[in-house]
C-alpha cells in the first residue's frame, strides 16, 4: 500500500511533468495543450496527441541564455556553498567527535536544534542582519571597522551565507557519525608507527571519513541546487537559480510547460549526485547489518 | 556472580540410558530424507536422524554445517524444501510455529526488553490462555527452578549474562514443551560460567525427564552434556554416536580431526587378515599394526588416526624390529602443568604430537628440545580410516 | 577517537555554535523591541505579541497548518512504518530497488521538482485544490522520512525476538502489536515528529500544491517577509521556536533519563549479581 501510494503520488506526478513539458502552452486552464482525457480520446486519440508532443520547449530553453545561465550559476553557488559549508562543518564535527563522552549528547543536540526550528525563519533572521540598515552593518560602523552600510543583502554572499547557514546540520551530522566511529586505536597505532598528529589526521582520520564527507556533501549539494526560498529572499534580482526560475516561470509567467521542462532538465543534471548519494547510504545500511 | 557450591548441584544421577539401541523403540523426532535449499546454497542434504524422548541430543559442526537450519526446521521458522519432520509420528511441516509444542532457547536469548523477567516467563502462558493465578504460580516455579527468584521484577537489561541465559531458560521451559531446543545457549558465557552451565544443564534435563536439542560449534560442550551426538557438514551428518564412540571410534578423518587432537599417519594396507591390519607408511620404516574390523582392501589407501594421548614418549629406541614406532626429535614443548604436549618431527617433515601427563612435580622435564625420542603405541590404540 | 579538546577543538566549536544561534537569539531578542525599526533598541515590550492575537489571518494559517501537519503526520507514520517493513522483512521483492528508490527520492529532490509535479498531478486528475491536496502532498513527503528513521530501526532489531515470541505461541499479528511495535515505538514516534515538523515548516511544496482557502503559516510568514523585516514576524518566529524547542528538549530530557537509570540499574546488577 505505501509502495501504491509513492507510484501514485511521486512516480506518476513525474510522468505528468515529463508530458507536460512537451506539451504547449495555451491559455487556458488548465493552460497547456493537448490535455488527456481518455474518456473523450480513447487510446488512439492519446496516440494522436502523444504524435503532436515536441521538443520545442527544450530548444526555447537552449536558445534562451537566460535559462542556460541559470543552470550553471545554481551548480555554481551550490558547488561554493558545499566546498564552504565542508571548510567549515569538518573542524566543528572533528571537534564535536573528540569532545569527552559525555559532552557529545548535548552538542549533537545543539547541532540538531537550529534543524527543527523552521528553516524560513532562519533565513529571515538573516535579513535583519544583513540588511544595509541591519545590525551587521550598524555594529562594524560602531566598531570603526567601515564607514559605509555594507551591501551585503541581495548579493550572491548574502545567498553564500544562508546556504552555508541552512545547511550546516547536513554537513556536519554525516561528517560527525563518520569521526565518532573512527577507532581510536587506530590513531595510537599510527603514532606507535612514528606518525605525527597531522600526518595521522591526513592518512588515517580523513580517508576512513570519507563516506561522511561524500554523504555531507551531496546531502548539501542536492537541495541546494534546486533551492528557492534563500536567494529570493537574501539574493538580489541579478543572483540566478533555477530553483527561482522555475518558481517565476510557473507563478509568474504561468508557463507550465516551459516550467515542466526545466524541472525535467534540473532532474537530469541532479540524477548522478543523487545516484552517488542513494549508493553511499544503501552501503551505510547494507553495513549496519 | 558467586560459583555454586558444588555439592548443591549434584542432581539426580545420570543413568545408562540407549533407545536408539533398541529396534522397537519410537522416536520422538525424525527428520526422514529432509533437504533444505537456500537458493543455490543446500543447507540441509537429503538427511534422516531419530531423535528419543529424553534424549539429550547434540548437534556439532562448524558455523555453515546446516545444524542451525535442522534445528529451526524442527522450531517451525524454516520448512524443507524437501522431506519430512515427524514429532511423535506426526508430520509437522507447515505447521506454524505459535502451533508445535516444542520451545527454543535463542542463542541471543532473544529477551523482551520491554517487558520484565516475570513477564518474559509468563509469555508464552499468556499465549496459551493459562488463567493467571495458575500462570503466576508456574511462573514463580520457573524462577525457583533457575534461581532469580528475586530478580523478578528487574528488566533484562538490569541482568547479568548468565541471569539473562537463565531467563532465557525459564521462559522456554515454562510451556513444558515436548522438546527444548537449545541453540548455542552458552555461546555468550565465559569459560568458567559455561562450564558450571553445562553441568546444570544435564542435571535439569534429568531432572526434567524432557527431551533436550542442542546446536553447538563447541566440542566439549557437546562431549559434556550430550547423550549422543550428531557430527554434521556441508548439510550431512558424518556420524551419529555417543561421546564416547565419536572421540575413540570416528567413522572418518573428519570426524577425528574435528573432535579433539589427533594425528592421521597415511598409508597403504599391506596385509588384511582377520581384523588384524599391517600398513606401510611413509612416516616409518617400521610396519604398523592395528586391530581393527574395518573393511579395507588390500594395497588401498588407508589412514591410522591415533590420539596424543595414545602415543609414548621414549628417550631409547625400542628393540629393532618392534612394530609401531615413529622415529623423531622434539620440535616444540607446550607445558600446560597437568599436560606436556611434545610437537615432534619426524624425518618426513611431518609433526607428530604426543601429550604426557606429568606425575612428577619436578620442573626439569627429561625431555628437552631436539632430543632424539621414539614414540610407540599398542595395535588397539589407533583407528583404521578408509574415507 | 582520542577524547580531550585542544584549543583548536575549542575554538572551532565556539565559532561553530555561536554562528549557528547568534542570528536566531537576536531574532528573539527583537521580538521584544518596542520600536518598530529593526536596528534601534526602543526598550522592552511584549506588544507585538499582543498584535499577533488580533491577527485573524495569521490565526486562520496557524489553524490550517497545525490540522495539515497533524493529519499528514499521523497518516504518513502509518504508511511510512509499513514501507519501512517492507523493505526491511520481505527481502529482494520484486521491484525492491524502484522501490527504495522511491523512497529516497524525495529527500534530496529539489522541493520546487516535487511541488510542481504533484501540483500538475492534482490538475491532471481535476482534483481541487486545498486543504486535502495540500495534506496528500506532506503525506507524501512525510512518509518517506519517517520510513527512513522506522529503517534505520529495524535493521538493528533483533529477529529472534519475533521468532521467540512466535515460539512461544503468539500469531504474527500479536508478534507484531506486543513485541516489535512496543520496541521500535521510539523511532515511530521520532519519525512522527519530524513529519509533523517538517510539514510545519514546509513553504515550498505548500504553495504549488494549495488552493484558495488553505494557506500555511510559513506561506503568510513568506509573503510578509517579502515586504520586509517586522517585529510581528518576529514574535511569530519567537513562538515557533519556543514550542520546537521545548518539546525537543523535553523527548531529550526524558531519554537521557531513561538512558541514567538504566545505566543505574545494570551497574546494580553488576554489582549484586
Amino acid at each position: 500500500m505505501p509502495f501504491l501510494w509513492l507510484i501514485l503520488l511521486f512516480l506518476v506526478p513525474f510522468l505528468i511533468v515529463l508530458k507536460i513539458s512537451l506539451s504547449t502552452a495555451v491559455i487556458a486552464q488548465p493552460p497547456y495543450d493537448p490535455s488527456f482525457d481518455l474518456l473523450v480520446d480513447g487510446i488512439s486519440g492519446i496516440w494522436e496527441k502523444i504524435r503532436s508532443f515536441s521538443f520545442a520547449n527544450y530548444a526555447f530553453l537552449a536558445d534562451d541564455p537566460l535559462y542556460y545561465q541559470s543552470y550553471l550559476s545554481s551548480l555554481r553557488i551550490a558547488g561554493i556553498s558545499t566546498v564552504l559549508l565542508l571548510l567549515i562543518g569538518y573542524p566543528i564535527a572533528y571537534s564535536m567527535a573528540r569532545a569527552p563522552k559525555s559532552l557529545q549528547p548535548m552538542l549533537l543536540m545543539l547541532v540538531i536544534l537550529p534543524f527543527w526550528t523552521s528553516f524560513l525563519i532562519r533565513v529571515y533572521a538573516w535579513i535583519g542582519i544583513l540588511k544595509p540598515e541591519g545590525l551587521l552593518s550598524t555594529f562594524l560602523i560602531w566598531l570603526g571597522v567601515i564607514d559605509q552600510p555594507l551591501a551585503i543583502m541581495n548579493t550572491e554572499t548574502a545567498v553564500f551565507i544562508g546556504i552555508v547557514y541552512s545547511y550546516l546540520p547536513f554537513m556536519v551530522l554525516p561528517l560527525y557519525s563518520s569521526l565518532e566511529k573512527l577507532d581510536e586505536t587506530l590513531l595510537e597505532a599510527a603514532a606507535d608507527l612514528g606518525s605525527p598528529p597531522i600526518r595521522s589526521f591526513w592518512q588515517i582520520t580523513f580517508p576512513l571519513s570519507i563516506p561522511g564527507i561524500v554523504a555531507g556533501c551531496m546531502l548539501c549539494f542536492i537541495p541546494a541546487v534546486g533551492e528557492f526560498v534563500i536567494p529570493d529572499l537574501l539574493g538580489g534580482s541579478d543572483t540566478l537559480m533555477i530553483g527561482r526560475t522555475l518558481w517565476n516561470e510557473f507563478f509568474l509567467n504561468r508557463d507550465w510547460p516551459i516550467a515542466s521542462a526545466v524541472a525535467v532538465l534540473l532532474l537530469l543534471v541532479l540524477v548522478v549526485p543523487i545516484v552517488i548519494y542513494q549508493h553511499v547510504q544503501q552501503r551505510q545500511l547494507e553495513a549496519e547489518k | 556472580m558467586p560459583a555454586a557450591p558444588v555439592k548443591a548441584a549434584l542432581g539426580p544421577v545420570r543413568r545408562a540410558f540407549s533407545p536408539w539401541t533398541d529396534p522397537a523403540a519410537k522416536p520422538l523426532i525424525r527428520f526422514e530424507n529432509v533437504t533444505k535449499r537456500f537458493g543455490d546454497f543446500t543447507a540441509v542434504d537429503n538427511l534422516t536422524l531419530n531423535i528419543y524422548e529424553r534424549e539429550f541430543f547434540a548437534l556439532l559442526g562448524p558455523s555453515g554445517c546446516g545444524k542451525t537450519t535442522l534445528m529451526r526446521m524442527l522450531a517451525g521458522f524454516e520448512d524443507p524444501t524437501e522431506g519430512h519432520v515427524f514429532l511423535e509420528g506426526r508430520d509437522i511441516v507447515g505447521t506454524p510455529p505459535y502451533k508445535r509444542p516444542v520451545n527454543m532457547m535463542f542463542q541471543s536469548y532473544a529477551l523482551f526488553p520491554h517487558m520484565s523477567v516475570t513477564d518474559n516467563v509468563a509469555f508464552g502462558l499468556k499465549q496459551a490462555g493459562m488463567p493467571k493465578e495458575e500462570r503466576a504460580k508456574r511462573v514463580d516455579e520457573m524462577l525457583t527452578l533457575v534461581k532469580l527468584t528475586q530478580f523478578a521484577k528487574r528488566k533484562p537489561h538490569q541482568l547479568s549474562g548468565g541471569q539473562r541465559q537463565r531467563v532465557a531458560l525459564a521462559r522456554s521451559l515454562a510451556l513444558k514443551p515436548r522438546v527444548l531446543l537449545l541453540d548455542e545457549p552458552l555461546g555468550a558465557l565465559d569459560k568458567k560460567l559455561r562450564e558450571e552451565t553445562q553441568f546444570e544443564l544435564t542435571d535439569l534435563q534429568v531432572t526434567l525427564g524432557m527431551t533436550f536439542l542442542i546446536v553447538t560449534h563447541d566440542q566439549e560442550e557437546a562431549m559434556t552434556v550430550a547423550d549422543r551426538i550428531a557430527v554434521m557438514n556441508h548439510g550431512e551428518i558424518i556420524q551419529v554416536a555417543t561421546p564416547g564412540e565419536i572421540y575413540e571410534q570416528p567413522n572418518s578423518r573428519y570426524v577425528a580431526d574435528f573432535i579433539g587432537d589427533v594425528n592421521i599417519i597415511p598409508g597403504k594396507v599391506e596385509n588384511n587378515a582377520s581384523g588384524n591390519v599391517k600398513l606401510k607408511s611413509e612416516w616409518t620404516d617400521a610396519p604398523i599394526l592395528v586391530t581393527n574390523p574395518v573393511e579395507c582392501a588390500q594395497g588401498g589407501d588407508a589412514w591410522l588416526a591415533l590420539r596424543p594421548e595414545k602415543l609414548i614418549v621414549a628417550l631409547e629406541p625400542p628393540p629393532p624390529g618392534t612394530p609401531n614406532v615413529l622415529a623423531g626429535e622434539v620440535w616444540d614443548i607446550g607445558y600446560l602443568g597437568d599436560l606436556s604436549v611434545y610437537r615432534v618431527k619426524i624425518p618426513s617433515g611431518d609433526i607428530v604430537k604426543a601429550t604426557v601427563t606429568n606425575r612428577t612435580r619436578l620442573v626439569e622435564r627429561p625431555i628437552s628440545w631436539e632430543d632424539k625420542v621414539w614414540l610407540t603405541w599398542a595395535p588397539e590404540q589407533g583407528v583404521l580410516l578408509t574415507n | 577517537m582520542k577524547k580531550g579538546l585542544s584549543p583548536f577543538n575549542i575554538v572551532s566549536l565556539t565559532l561553530g555554535f555561536a554562528f549557528l544561534y547568534i542570528p536566531i537569539i537576536i531574532l528573539v531578542i527583537y521580538s521584544f523591541n518596542a520600536s518598530r525599526l529593526v536596528t534601534v533598541w526602543g526598550g522592552f515590550s511584549t506588544q507585538w505579541y499582543g498584535a499577533l492575537f488580533r491577527n485573524q489571518q495569521l490565526l486562520d494559517a496557524a489553524w490550517v497548518t497545525a490540522r495539515v501537519a497533524f493529519l499528514s503526520a499521523t497518516v504518513a507514520t502509518l504508511l511510512g512504518t509499513m514501507a519501512a517493513i517492507a523493505l526491511v522483512r520481505h527481502g529482494r521483492f520484486r521491484g525492491r530497488t524502484l522501490f527504495s528508490g522511491l523512497v529516497y527520492a524525495p529527500l534530496v529532490m529539489p522541493e520546487v521538482i516535487t511541488g510542481l509535479s504533484l501540483l500538475l498531478m492534482f490538475v491532471a486528475i481535476g482534483m481541487a485544490r486545498g486543504f486535502w491536496t495540500l495534506t496528500l502532498a506532506h503525506i507524501t513527503f512525510g512518509m518517506c522520512y519517517v520510513t527512513v528513521v522506522v529503517q534505520s530501526r529495524l535493521l538493528s532489531f533483533d529477529r529472534s525476538l519475533e521468532e521467540a515470541a512466535q515460539d512461544l505461541g503468539a500469531t504474527p499479528a500479536k508478534t507484531f502489536f506486543v513485541i516489535t511495535l512496543p520496541i521500535i515505538a521510539p523511532a515511530v514516534i521520532s519519525g512522527w515528529m519530524l513529519a509533523f515538523t517538517i510539514s510545519l515548516d514546509d513553504l515550498v511544496i505548500s504553495s504549488f500544491t494549495t488552493g484558495p482557502g488553505a494557506t500555511t503559516l510559513p506561506m503568510r510568514i513568506y509573503s510578509s517577509v517579502r515586504l520586509g523585516v517586522t517585529p510581528e514576524i518576529n514574535a511569530v518566529c519567537t513562538i515557533l521556536i519556543g514550542i520546537v524547542t521545548v518539546i525537543v528538549i523535553v523527548s531529550s530530557i526524558a531519554t537521557k533519563r531513561a538512558a541514567v537509570e538504566r545505566e543505574r540499574a545494570e551497574r546494580m546488577a553488576a554489582a549484586g549479581g
